[in-house]
């Protein structure tokens, strides 16, 4: 009602709710028992995790040579892993931050279960430089704190880290991000964990009585709450810029072939939410009918996120081609090689079916969702997404594995595949992601309730049918059209 | 210490928000307002002041900023010098994107300890509420009746009928609970 809604907008909320309604319908995974289904599949991610950490104590305990990395290919799955996973959780932020700047109103179906998935896809990101390390017991090296390790005095001849590495960049931009991400993702859900408590009786009460805070829903609380956000949003967003960006700089700042480009941050920034936004698809798609929230996560959803897909695709696709016509334009026989030879051209390197995976799954699949009917498929859209899930991984093998396996010597060109170890730890974080994901729809509301009731009005398709019987008959009467409607409702001040 | 609180309770914000305006003008005090979620406008109708959290961001990113350059001016160019690169050891560009994360890092935590100090929310806080459904679907108008007189509370309750309130009940709580301008920013 804040806003003049236009005629042709679809109603994000269908169903004719009430916000009677949407609490009941949005606790209701959490208030009822698991189902079957749900345990089951908790089973299935809890057990590929714990996989998934016996690879990772076998990796400590014996050390990296579990790995087949070696001299020339330094970096193999563990990076390519980490990369992945960072972008998937970029998309959390970018639909609570930058969708909250752009006043995009679809944001608030979404926005809960996408910030969730930024935490857990950051926390699996982080163990893989973790455990690379090789002596995860000196971890706390890479902080910058005083220390003896140059001599008996602190503070006095400390032995620090580079401030000017962007592997040290690095370590300040994830846990920067990952605190900030925590940050809004809890002070956003403690109005719905106070709605859990106020509708709980007994021990689940005094839990989530615990976990809100105290919290009311005063006036004056509502609106520090609103200031917050406003405030986290604002820092999010270049926040979120600088992540991927920063992620980039570890490649873009070497002067390997293949690495050594100035429009790997961009790129890696657009491939982040293209690969995020693709996951979030992934695990939505099934909530929303297991959970029954096809009323708050609807066809309009998809289809702007799908949107969302195209664009950044196509930017990912534009920055491939930017990089072949600048390898072949630079006339740097290292870059036409990197380029042309190791990546592209079919025969002429061990990962040419790599290149073409990542090309095909990320450039070319996604150019269906031109068509709306595409856009507005369940069925496509959930290939889809896993297509793109697919191709951006392979986009950051290509990056890291085929750079490094052709440099400029070609007595230190090598191969590389992967061990036992390094497929377990991959697969065991996704099982990590899985079973923190699970746990969470099981206690925390998967849609922001209070945000959904914030739009109930000027997206509920019962109110929206009915602006629209009023503005018809307006226009019958020649009284105005939807314009004067809209002046009309704002001067509700509402 | 107990307390009683009139709660006229609506079933949409646009009563509530006719109810504030209209009770207002008649010089009654509001003790508080509660929602199930942040109602457009509902400060300006109640009189409140703009929340001064962004200021607290402000000195908190600055802060962070401030930090960040002199503990890597210190460590860098004092403490332990070395050349990396050929560069200086004051080398500014390269500090960059540390120094943002440290705002960002700095500011994000800092305002949210104020936000949740100056709201009184902690895992310890044991709340009360006036309604169960004031989080879900009921959007209370809270009136101290320790002071006002029971003439006065019947003139209440009958403006919040007259304006649409569904439910208006007296709730006794077991602490007294700050008003609006005592919660003030």
């Amino acid at each position: 009602m804040s806003a003049y809604t236009s005629p042709v907008r679809e109603p994000l909320v269908t169903g004719s709710k009430t916000y009677t309604d949407i609490s009941n319908d949005i606790c209701k995974p959490v208030e009822d028992r698991p189902s079957l289904m749900f345990m089951i599949a908790l089973i299935i991610s809890a057990s590929v995790a714990v996989m998934g950490v016996v690879c990772i104590l076998y990796t400590i305990w014996m050390g990296i040579g579990t790995w087949n990395l070696h001299r020339t290919i330094g970096w193999g799955w563990d990076i390519t892993n980490f990369v992945w996973w960072i972008g998937i959780g970029h998309a959390g932020t970018l639909i609570s931050a930058i969708l909250l700047l752009f006043r995009q109103k679809w944001r608030t179906g979404v926005n809960r279960s996408a910030e969730a998935m930024t935490i857990f896809a950051v926390m699996c990101a982080g163990l893989f430089p973790l455990i690379h390390m090789g002596r995860i017991w000196d971890a706390m090296f890479i902080f910058p704190y005083p220390n003896s390790r140059a001599g008996d005095d602190l503070l006095v001849n400390s032995l620090w880290p580079n401030f000017t590495s962007p592997l040290l960049w690095d370590v300040f931009a994830i846990s920067t991000y990952f605190t900030i991400s925590i940050l809004f993702w809890y002070t956003g859900l403690v109005p719905d964990l106070a709605l859990i408590r106020d509708r709980a009786t007994g021990w689940r009460r005094k839990i989530y009585k615990v976990v809100s805070f105290g919290w009311t829903g005063t006036a004056r609380q509502w609106q520090r709450f609103e200031s917050l956000s406003l405030i986290l949003a604002g820092l999010s967003t270049p926040l979120v810029l600088s992540v991927h960006s920063i992620v980039s700089f570890d490649f873009a700042t070497s002067v390997i072939p293949g690495w050594h480009t100035t429009i790997l941050p961009p790129y890696f920034v657009a491939g982040a939410v293209f690969s995020g936004f693709a996951m979030v698809l992934t695990l939505m798609l099934i909530a929303r009918s297991v959970l029954g929230l096809k009323d708050y996560i609807t066809m309009a959803h998809i289809e702007s996120m799908n949107k969302v897909i195209l664009l950044t695709g196509s930017i990912v696709g534009i920055a491939y081609t930017t990089e072949l016509f600048m390898a072949w334009y630079s006339g740097n026989l290292y870059e036409v090689h990197q380029f042309f030879e190791s990546r592209a051209a079919f025969g002429s390197g061990p990962y040419n079916w790599a290149y073409w995976m990542m090309m095909g799954c990320n450039v070319i699949s996604p150019q269906i969702f031109w068509f709306k009917w595409a856009r507005r498929n369940i069925a496509i859209t959930f290939i889809m997404s896993i297509f793109i899930n697919i191709g951006m991984w392979f986009e950051r093998f290509v990056i890291i594995v085929i750079s490094l396996s052709r440099d400029f010597m070609p007595a230190s060109w090598a191969t590389y595949s992967p061990t036992w170890v390094e497929i377990g730890i991959f697969v065991g974080t996704m099982g990590i992601f899985m079973t923190l994901f699970l746990i969470f729809i099981k206690v925390a509301p998967v849609v922001a309730i209070a945000e959904v009731k914030s739009i109930l009005k000027s997206q509920g398709d019962q109110y929206l049918a009915a602006q629209a019987e009023e503005d018809k008959r307006e226009r019958e009467l020649g009284t105005g059209g939807s314009l004067s409607g809209a002046f009309h409702r704002d001067k509700d001040g509402i | 210490m107990a307390h009683k609180y009139l709660v006229g309770m609506f079933d949409d914000e646009v009563p509530m928000m006719n109810a504030i305006e209209k009770v207002r003008a008649a010089g009654i005090a509001i003790h508080d307002a509660v929602t199930p979620f942040p109602v457009h406008g509902i400060d300006d109708a109640l009189g409140a002041k703009e929340s001064r959290l962004h200021t607290a961001g402000f000195v908190f990113g600055a802060t962070g900023t401030a930090f960040a350059l002199f503990c890597m001016t210190y460590i860098s160019v004092f403490d332990w010098p070395n050349v990396f690169g050929g560069k200086p050891y004051f080398s500014l560009p390269a500090w960059i994107p540390i120094s943002f994360e440290l705002t960002v890092l700095f500011c994000g935590v800092g305002t949210t300890i104020v936000y949740y100090l100056r709201n009184g929310m902690s895992i310890f806080n044991d709340v009360e509420v006036y309604d169960n459904r004031l989080s879900s679907d009921r959007f209370g108008l809270i009136f101290d009746l320790e002071s006002m007189d029971s003439g006065e509370a019947d003139r209440v309750s009958g403006m919040l009928r007259d304006f649409g309130a569904v439910e208006i009940k007296t709730q006794e709580m077991r602490n007294r609970q700050p008003s609006m301008d005592e919660q003030a920013s």
